[in-house]
């Protein structure tokens, strides 16, 4: 190209000098208002809601195309069953038994979770043992422990507690050590330089500042909790007599009430989803996000 | 190794060359045999023969070699040299982050261990004050960890010394809405309300753009001005440390040794242009740079 070869000798040329008062800028708006369809389309609720309707239409389409409510019960007819459920209690009852034992297990792994990642932040021997337990251990389903934990807790909440915890705890572990190792040096430095130490370091800095990752920990221990505790009532079921939301789903396949089964299903999706898009949405919100951690 | 007095005669050798007007020795007297007796009013933060040595997976690395520096009261005290000559890891020993392999380091008579905030550091990276906490919490983070003050009091002071630095407008901001320079001003706000013994600055202004970092300066020179606290700080800009300074250390690299301690505390940010401080500029540049021909054939 001509324009990048060199020319020997060219000068640019001396432009007069200029110095103007800029009056006060009035012509147009310096900003103005986004048009309200874009505004509503970065709601987060309406498009989750838009996509959710969008699955229920084609559901119902695809039930009504078949035409066999025992093999595919509608959109419709899922929701009258739900509807049933909730109003005559039964199904609120299931969902309580399911939340108790479900809580227990998830906080109990949590707290393990915590104690292990404690330990592998300060010692040597720490890491190698979190790194060895969830090497062995993270890729076992906590359903193949079921038989064995029957064995040893009998039938009823200890049994799902302990495989709880099974799923929960490594999961959660190695995303809170992950965390941990991410904490900026500066970070470190600066609340050393504050003169905290020992349990006080660790709650007033190394806890919030890897919160993004022990957040997303939680998120996939509570997935992992749920699905474990719905598959391991499938399983076995009742305990004591009372059975949760998976024994609901079992009882119910068995009597032929597809419906009823599907209304146990959609109320598992619509705890996930409550939880994911009410509960861990308020506390991101809440911290990392306002703390400029996570987009 | 360059014995002290090998030293104390580079600098006297220094001052023999025309010197700008207001440009004294600390200590009249050649000091022949060793640094030690100190005359007048003893060092607030004594650095005596310290040695750092830092590790990487091959090797261990001599960062500094038998430092020893006296820090006075309301001095500002630079350390000033190309990276590589342990600037940064003598500050964070002082700071208390790193152990001297040999040596002490003293402050007010007591050595120091560990990390403590009566040494409040300014780092240069940005990511130094907790995304958690607002500006105003930040500022109150280390006087209620420290134990130092009730929370209303905390309040209180953080209040006060966020207005000292001109950000009380951003008082209830988080630090990822603030620019660099703000982000800076915080921490340093922060290390103020500690009222440290000794507030260090490892290359607070590096980061900054230079329209910044020239009113930082101004800024934490008009603050000592005020509060007339002890500083040392760290930099690698022969300007910054005239400026900023009150004496200067010259470190030479690998490993850092002292070559030389010159006093500033004649130049300001009004001086720049002046003749007397561009030939301290000079001076400086040349003990960095070419002058030192036995060190320059060693490597």
């Amino acid at each position: 190209m001509s324009f990048s070869a060199t020319r020997p000798g060219l000068v640019p040329p001396i432009r007069p000098e200029y110095d103007r008062v800029l009056t006060p800028f009035v012509e147009a708006p310096v900003e103005h208002a986004l048009p309200l369809g874009a505004r509503l389309w970065q709601q987060d609720w309406l498009r989750k809601g838009l996509i959710i309707a969008a699955l229920a239409l084609l559901w119902e389409a695809l039930a009504r195309w078949q035409d066999n409510d025992l093999l595919l019960p509608g959109f419709l007819a899922t929701m009258s069953a739900l509807v049933d459920g909730l109003v005559n209690g039964e199904l609120l009852d299931r969902v309580r038994i399911s939340l108790t034992v479900l809580l227990q297990g998830y906080v109990a792994g949590i707290v393990l979770a915590f104690g292990l990642t404690t330990l592998a932040v300060s010692t040597q021997v720490g890491r190698d043992l979190l790194s060895t337990l969830t090497a062995m251990f993270n890729p076992l389903p906590a359903i193949a422990l079921l038989p064995l934990a029957l064995l040893w807790f009998g039938l009823g909440s200890g049994s799902l507690i302990f495989v709880l915890i099974h799923s929960v705890l490594w999961p959660m572990a190695l995303n809170t050590y992950a965390g941990f190792q991410g904490v900026p040096e500066t970070l470190r430095m600066a609340g050393r330089n504050y003169g905290l130490r020992g349990p006080s370091y660790v709650l007033r800095i190394l806890i919030p500042a890897a919160l993004p990752a022990i957040l997303s920990g939680l998120k996939i221990g509570w997935a992992f909790a749920w699905r474990t505790l719905i598959a391991a009532e499938l399983v076995f079921g009742a305990a004591s007599g009372r059975g949760g939301l998976g024994w609901y789903i079992f009882q119910n396949r068995n009597e032929l009430y597809t419906d009823r089964v599907f209304a146990g299903l959609v109320l598992v999706i619509v705890i996930g989803l409550v939880v994911e898009n009410l509960v861990f949405a308020a506390f991101e919100r809440l911290t990392v996000r306002r703390w400029g951690m996570a987009r | 190794m360059i014995s002290a007095a090998t030293l104390s005669d580079l600098s006297v050798l220094e001052l023999a060359e025309p010197r700008p007007r207001g440009f004294v020795r600390r200590d009249v007297a050649p000091a022949r045999p060793a640094p030690e007796p100190a005359p007048g009013p003893s060092p607030l933060l004594q650095i005596r023969g310290v040695t750092l040595e830092y590790r990487t997976p091959q090797r261990v690395v001599r960062a500094t070699h038998r430092i020893d520096l006296d820090i006075h009261a309301a001095d500002r005290f630079v350390l000033l040299g190309p990276s590589g000559c342990g600037k940064s890891t003598l500050l964070k020993a002082a700071a208390g982050f790193i152990t001297p392999v040999e040596g002490s380091i003293t402050l007010a008579g007591a050595p120091v261990r560990a990390p403590g905030p009566d040494r409040i550091v300014v780092f240069q990276e940005f990511d130094q004050l907790p995304p958690w906490k607002t500006v105003a919490q930040n500022v109150a983070f280390p006087l209620r960890a420290a134990k130092a003050l009730g929370r209303r009091e905390a309040q209180e002071r953080a209040r006060h010394y966020i207005d000292k630095v001109g950000l009380t407008p951003f008082a209830d901001s988080y630090p990822h809405q603030l620019s660099g320079g703000m982000k800076q001003r915080v921490a340093i706000a922060r290390a103020l309300a500690m009222q440290p013994r000794v507030l260090m600055m490892d290359e607070p202004f590096a980061a900054l753009d230079a329209l910044t970092r020239r009113r930082m300066q101004e800024e934490l020179l008009a603050l000592w001005d005020e509060a007339r606290f002890t500083l040392l700080f760290v930099t690698h800009s022969i300007e910054e440390a005239l400026v900023v300074g009150n004496r200067v250390a010259l470190l030479s690299p690998h490993p850092g040794r002292v070559r030389a301690e010159f006093n500033s505390h004649a130049f300001d940010l009004s001086s720049i242009g002046s003749e007397a401080f561009q030939a301290a500029v000079q001076r400086l540049h040349a003990r960095l740079f070419d002058t030192d021909a036995p060190a320059e054939a060693a490597r």
